[in-house]
């Protein structure tokens, strides 16, 4: 009987509001089309379509995974103090990171599915009617990881979330053990997709010990940052309170992860350009290129000064506790960490080939389209389930069956605006 | 050699039970799914919107049973027939051959090795044009397993090498050096399968079940020698140029999006037929043979020649060396 009025209210929620939101969301079917007619196209000709060949056979789809996969474990970071060690200013903010990490974690899963080139053959990963190569295969594992974590950050959220909406509090006995699992999780998750990489000696640029550090670094500096813009537009547009600590502190957690992450960068390039060795030449590719190479050259250098730049800002106290200049310093950190950790980790492992052979990879359109189909398919779920969560948090939204029903707030003068977006540093005007 | 190799009957008995299981469920369901489908298929032929000929009835029918068969690896000898002659039954009416494939397994006491000669090797290449005839390459993409690659004398060196070269050869102060699947001992491409779609024989060649492939390319990913290839696009092959004498797990019409790789031409090899590479090469250049017979050339090379393979810290053990006169 709730749950029927649960579902009913949260697609109620979801689907009203004012003209920016809807327009908001109007935007991103309409990219979410272009993506699904792109992935029409290579279904129906092969992955030929897309710009990958034998040489790089991992692209655009698996660079924005391996990125993706650590926002979804980032989200955690939040949890850990919030309710682990019992931090008030965080607890308002654990259920928008667990929103973000479901959203990610929905656009990784995709990536994935658009990478195969025989998805229905997608079954034979089943166990039981088909063979789960575990725990032989990383990637096996990664498919246990990434749907177990799925199924934890969509069960906790809705829990208590549910609770709430029946007028109960949430009982922590149930749901508390379940956090710790997910805090755990959420570390294998990302060290999983790391050792996935990192475990190929064919690939001397990914097979280095330093890789899975690298991206729980990379993945805790974009993580809250992504957070970080997500929350200070949700505290603009509604009447949602978030305390000024948790930015605080996020802005603290991103910064200590940006400069870990400078340091990890740091020694990888002394490994592997104060000794050159032929196994640094994927190495040499993407920072300078090879034999007149250099499509990525620019892309990494943007990226680095992008975070270098970030990062020094983000380390005067000033500029950190300016909610704007924040706002900037994390989307700089955002885009920074999206090219160094997608197609600056994934693309130069193929180039060249281990046989020597330089062939270059350009994204082709139809890639391009289905990688923002997917990516407005991740904001369209984030908005979707941010926007069902918050009336319930605020306790604008019961169950109607409740004896006691707290008359729902008439006039609700912000939050009828309430919209979660990617908020880059134009919006934070 | 041959004590590098995985395998353990006990593992193997019980993963034989285990799979037995598997299939039996597998079948039960593929039953249930096949029913509806042929329901949904009379359903289909009544209506006059799409009349279906029996010819296509047929063929949407059989790639139905080919869609819910099991991993070849694990498939009963009776299962094995099954979809052999479903395959053939395809070939035949959706492009008119005949076309045999085979699922001749492993012989006993065999174990495949190959010794490439540099000294030899005069860059013709006649071995991949051989390779392409013999496997049915895809024509569209001009798939090769093999790369031959010039190097300047005095640099052993990849990286520097031309895989590429359009002119004359042997062209002057140039050597030449190929490359195909060294079917490892200790394959990284193997492990890394999620699904279990490709894996080592016990006369050593690595395989891949292309219909249990799901194309994710990790094995790509994970082989130091480049030896894998991707079906970008539907793969072609003119019927005149078809070779209609196929294995399973060799030469057989691959689909789009799925791995394929050299299999030393385990449709020829297994009758005890040198791979077509090897019978092609004009300059004796290309040495084949069964590592446990000491009697074969392959162990003649080994013992009496200098040899080397390619990248041997990775710890892939290929069963390919080089060597030179």
């Amino acid at each position: 009987m709730h749950l029927w009025a649960f579902g009913l209210s949260a697609l109620r929620s979801a689907t009203t509001g004012g003209r920016r939101y809807h327009v908001w969301m109007g935007t991103l079917t309409l990219i979410m089309l272009v993506g699904a007619y792109a992935y029409s196209l290579q279904l129906r000709h092969g992955l030929g379509v897309t710009g990958l060949s034998d040489h790089v056979s991992w692209g655009l789809y698996i660079s924005n995974f391996t990125f993706l996969v650590g926002l979804a474990a980032a989200a955690m970071m939040l949890v850990l103090p919030a309710y682990i060690l019992h931090d008030v200013d965080f607890s308002r903010a654990v259920l928008m990171a667990e929103a973000v990490a479901v959203s990610a974690l929905v656009m990784c899963l995709s990536f994935v599915v658009v990478d195969i080139g025989n998805p229905l053959g997608g079954w034979h990963l089943l166990p039981g009617i088909g063979y789960l190569n575990w725990p032989r295969s990383l990637l096996a594992w990664d498919v246990l990881v990434l749907n177990g974590y799925l199924a934890i950050n969509l069960a906790i959220p809705f829990y208590i979330l549910y609770s709430r909406y029946c007028g109960r509090a949430p009982d922590k006995r149930k749901y508390l053990p379940w956090m710790y699992l997910a805090v755990m999780w959420a570390v294998s998750i990302h060290l999983v997709t790391a050792f996935l990489l990192a475990g190929l000696p064919a690939r001397p640029f990914w097979n280095t010990a330093l890789l899975g550090p690298r991206f729980l670094a990379s993945a805790f500096t974009a993580g809250p940052a992504f957070v970080i813009l997500l929350l200070s537009f949700i505290k603009r547009e509604t009447s949602y309170p978030i305390a000024e600590g948790a930015f605080t502190k996020l802005a603290l957690i991103t910064t200590v992860a940006a400069q870990i992450n400078f340091v990890m960068l740091g020694s990888e390039l002394f490994y592997k350009f104060y000794s050159p060795t032929l196994h640094g030449i994927n190495a040499r590719y993407l920072f300078f290129g090879v034999h007149g190479h250099h499509a990525l050259v620019p892309w990494i250098w943007t990226a680095i000064g992008l975070g270098a730049a970030a990062t020094l800002a983000l380390m005067i106290h000033p500029i950190r506790r300016n909610p704007r200049y924040l706002a900037i310093a994390c989307a700089a950190l955002f885009v920074g960490i999206w090219v160094e950790k997608g197609i600056g980790l994934v693309v130069p492992g193929f180039v060249p080939s281990p046989l020597g052979e330089l062939v270059e990879y350009t994204p082709s359109l139809v890639e391009l389209g289905v990688t923002a189909g997917i990516w407005a398919l991740g904001m369209f779920v984030l908005t979707v389930l941010v926007r069902v969560a918050l009336p319930i948090e605020l306790g604008q939204v019961r169950s109607p069956y409740l004896d006691d029903t707290p008359a729902a707030p008439i006039v609700r003068p912000r939050s009828s605006r309430v919209a979660a977006r990617d908020t880059g540093p134009v919006r934070t005007r | 050699m041959s004590d590098a190799r995985l395998t353990d009957p006990a593992v193997d008995a019980a993963d034989a039970t285990l799979l037995q299981k598997r299939v039996d469920r597998r079948r039960a369901l593929g039953i249930l799914l096949g029913g509806a489908a042929v329901a949904t298929q009379a359903a289909a032929a009544c209506s006059p919107v799409a009349p279906l000929s029996d010819e296509e009835r047929e063929v949407k029918l059989l790639a139905w049973r080919e869609y819910i068969k099991g991993n070849y690896r694990f498939m009963t000898e009776a299962e094995r027939a099954e979809t052999i002659a479903r395959l053939e039954r395809i070939a035949k009416v959706k492009r008119g051959v005949d076309v045999r494939i085979q699922s001749t397994g492993a012989q006993p006491g065999v174990e495949f090795g190959y010794a490439f000669n540099i000294s030899k090797c005069k860059g013709f290449r006649s071995c991949v044009q051989a390779c392409i005839n013999e496997n049915n390459l895809d024509r569209r993409a001009a798939t090769q397993y093999i790369r031959i690659f010039e190097m300047e004398n005095g640099v052993v060196d990849l990286e520097e090498a031309d895989a590429t070269f359009q002119h004359e050869v042997p062209a002057e102060g140039h050597f030449y050096m190929g490359t195909q699947c060294f079917q490892c001992a200790n394959p990284p491409c193997v492990k890394v399968c999620p699904v279990g779609a490709t894996w080592q024989e016990p006369d050593g060649i690595t395989v891949i079940d292309y219909d249990w492939c799901i194309g994710c390319r990790y094995c790509m990913a994970a082989c130091p020698y480049w030896a894998r290839r991707f079906n970008w696009s539907e793969p072609e092959v003119p019927v005149d140029q078809l070779n209609p004498n196929q294995h399973y797990l060799g030469n057989r019409a691959r689909k789009t999006g799925v791995v394929e790789k050299c299999t030393f031409c385990i449709h020829r090899t297994r009758q005890g037929r040198l791979p077509a590479c090897a019978e092609a090469c004009p300059t004796g250049a290309r040495v084949f043979g069964n590592l446990l017979d000491p009697d074969s050339e392959i162990r003649w090379v080994l013992a009496n020649k200098k040899v080397f393979r390619l990248k041997e810290d990775l710890n892939t053990e290929p069963r390919f060396w080089y060597f030179t006169d």
